[in-house]
């Protein structure tokens, strides 16, 4: 259904870089014609033609971006502080609380960081699917986020072992005996993670490694990720391409000013959790030091890995348990062809519009269960939840695409934002049709 | 409309599981904690000088025999009121280690404000021996290590019971409400009039208990009141920003119709 517009510059990095307007001095011209860094950032950033209709919830793009940016310069800062030995790690990250000028803040920053940038790849993900953001020519583009998702859940286990307390031990034992289920190698994985036959000071070491190493990796993904996007420019709300000069407006000034205001708006909920809530998503075993001989009551995994870990639980088999587990993840490479609706926005499809939210509630229901002993009516609830979880990506969505008729799409993202008319916004009576 | 309540219900959704994760740990058969007042509770929350002095006087003068505090230094009581002078006092009462000197002979001198708050064993087996093979836990950071901290070592300082008829309890251990199990290995720490404070105020139990979690709770987070502080100026600055940010977004998305 997409295909190349006329007179909306789709190409990106293959373009020439052409010599910045007349607003520019002699130096900026010097050196733009030898590094074309200025061109660049004016075609991608400031000109980089954008749909006119994209809403709210294209925000947490951007926001993703900004967070791993606050989660670099806070670790890099934290690990000039941070000593990771496992008779020091502790200490050392106390030490960071009580003596080091505002380490109270950078790791507070830092620990509740770590869970705002997964509720806002969440989000970004769920509008992604909502939207349809996945399917062609985007397949790649979504591809790529799993593939970031994959690495941010890496390195949060890894940095949650960092500071050694209970659960940081014991989330490391838990997790890395995981590999101890693939078959024949299993226990030789399980030795290379930890670098010994125990989780000690050899596995702190490598693990503070990979953590300092992987961000950057995503970094580099995320590059990916932005020029895959930057080739035929966002998805929006109404799932159709941009047809014309008309349907588009500069990036700048427009989304530079929406992207701000929707960062403030996020910023004040991260201050609360980082200055009046900062252990509330935390657990408090972790200000105990970890022990090897003492193994806390439940061992609970941060609230972002809940759902898989409460897939995880709801096989007896362990090595089922797993499959599944890490199936949870995987699953999302397969969505753009799992999905094999026409119509990409949820908008315009009757059922799924609706069928779209089962799979976030049932993500929190699966939450809840990893949050509780299994044990009782939560072992019940989590094998129907994680079975909801499967079937919604392997026969909804299949399904759906083919049996649903959907509803007549707008000519145009221009012609849909005219036809709403300057005093109603654009979305609502869209959502009427 | 329809969406943003969607959405509003997801956070809630997803707030409500990390709030179960906090409490999921609620251990075994123990009641949760009764909620206290506490002077650092909300936005404006700050420790209380005056409790965490007395506090402090509790652990000194009871706790301090068989816990330790080794996050804590002498100079860190200077945040909890007590002069320059004050503090280097306390610190020379207590003999500590130092050393090597220049003949190669570890010394004993008295303590110096630079100096951490040193714990009453030297390691964790003489605590043990000296226990009944129970380990007392250091103090520092009990206040967070619990689920519900502060409401937690206030009721278990006051939990302590007779144990219920048909509850066998095993050798050295004391029947605690509050205490996972119930059994615990501590003996009540805490009797009437046990601690004279210098303030007058009357020693009961639940008194010197809440003394002693108001400076346990500073032991755990002494950055507090700071944060506080920083959070109400952030937050305060954030609320301006966005307001700018709308104003802004609205004037230039009115140029263009959308």
């Amino acid at each position: 259904m997409a295909v190349s517009q006329p007179g909306v510059p789709a190409g990106s990095s293959s373009t020439p870089a052409s010599l910045p307007g007349s607003g520019h001095g002699r130096l900026v011209r010097w050196i733009d014609h030898r590094l074309p860094v200025i061109s660049f950032l004016e075609h991608e950033l400031t000109a980089y033609p954008t749909p006119v209709n994209l809403n709210y919830w294209w925000n947490f793009g951007s926001l993703a971006g900004i967070i791993l940016v606050i989660m670099i310069v806070t670790g890099v800062v934290l690990a000039m502080h941070y000593t990771p030995h496992a008779s020091l790690a502790f200490d050392s990250v106390e030490r960071i609380m009580r003596d080091v000028n505002y380490g109270w803040l950078l790791r507070y920053v830092h620990m509740n960081g770590a869970s705002m940038f997964f509720l806002i790849v969440y989000i970004h993900m769920f509008r992604g699917l909502y939207y349809g953001s996945y399917k062609y020519p985007r397949e790649l583009l979504w591809i790529l986020g799993v593939v970031i998702l994959l690495l941010m859940m890496a390195t949060a286990f890894l940095g949650y072992v960092l500071p050694w307390g209970q659960m940081s031990y014991w989330a490391a034992t838990v997790i890395t005996n995981m590999f101890s289920a693939v078959p024949l190698v299993g226990d030789s994985i399980v030795t290379l993670l930890w670098g010994g036959f125990t989780v000690g000071n050899p596995t702190l070491n490598r693990f503070y490694s990979l953590h300092y190493v992987l961000p950057f990796v995503i970094v580099a993904v995320v590059g990916l990720h932005l020029v895959a996007l930057h080739q035929h420019g966002s998805n929006n709300p109404l799932g159709i391409e941009r047809r014309g000069p008309q349907d588009s407006i500069p990036f700048h000034p427009y989304y530079t000013i929406k992207d701000m205001f929707g960062l403030s708006v996020f910023l004040i909920v991260f201050a609360v959790f980082v200055f009046y809530l900062p252990n509330f998503l935390g657990h408090p075993d972790n200000y105990i030091p970890a022990n090897p001989m003492v193994t806390p009551p439940h061992i609970v995994p941060e609230w972002y890995f809940l759902p898989f870990y409460a897939i995880l639980r709801s096989v007896p088999d362990k090595l089922l348990g797993v499959v599944l587990m890490f199936g949870a993840v995987l699953i999302l490479f397969l969505v753009p062809w799992l999905d094999t609706s026409p119509v990409r926005s949820a908008r315009f499809r009757p059922v799924y519009r609706w069928v779209s939210w089962l799979l976030p509630a049932d993500a929190i229901v699966l939450g809840w269960v990893g949050a509780n002993p299994p044990s009782g009516a939560f072992v019940v609830i989590g094998q129907i939840a994680t079975f909801y979880y499967f079937f919604h990506f392997l026969i909804l969505m299949p399904l759906l695409g083919k049996i649903e008729r959907p509803r007549p799409l707008p000519i145009s993202i221009g012609a849909a934002v005219l036809a709403a008319g300057p005093p109603v916004p654009a979305a609502a009576p869209m959502e009427r049709r | 409309m329809f969406r943003s309540i969607v959405a509003a219900a997801l956070v809630a959704g997803l707030a409500l599981v990390g709030g179960t994760a906090g409490t999921a740990r609620a251990e075994g058969d123990a009641p949760h904690p009764p909620h206290q007042k506490w002077s650092f509770d909300g936005v404006f929350g700050t420790y209380d000088r005056a409790a965490m002095q007395r506090g402090f006087q509790v652990y000194k003068e009871v706790c301090a025999a068989c816990h330790g505090v080794k996050h804590l230094y002498f100079r860190d009581l200077a945040q909890i009121g007590y002069s320059e002078d004050q503090v280097k006092g306390i610190a020379a009462q207590v003999q500590v280690t130092d050393g090597p000197n220049d003949s190669g002979e570890m010394f004993q001198r008295p303590a110096r404000p630079s100096d951490p708050i040193p714990g009453p064993f030297a390691n964790d087996q003489a605590a043990r021996a000296a226990n009944n093979g129970a380990l007392p836990v250091d103090l520092s950071l009990i206040a967070k290590a619990r689920v519900s901290g502060p409401d937690y070592v206030f009721a278990l300082l006051t939990g302590y019971k007779d144990p219920p008829a048909g509850v066998k309890m095993n050798p050295n251990m004391y029947f605690n409400e509050y205490y996972p199990g119930h059994q615990i290995a501590m003996p009540p720490p805490l009797n009437p009039d046990q601690v004279k404070y210098a303030d007058g105020t009357p020693g009961s139990v639940p008194q010197m208990a809440r003394d002693l979690v108001s400076f346990l709770a500073w032991a755990a987070e002494p950055t507090l009141e700071e944060r506080h502080r920083a959070g109400f100026k952030v937050i305060l600055f954030l609320i301006v920003v966005t307001g700018v940010f709308y104003a802004a977004k609205r004037k230039i998305w009115s140029r263009i119709q959308h």
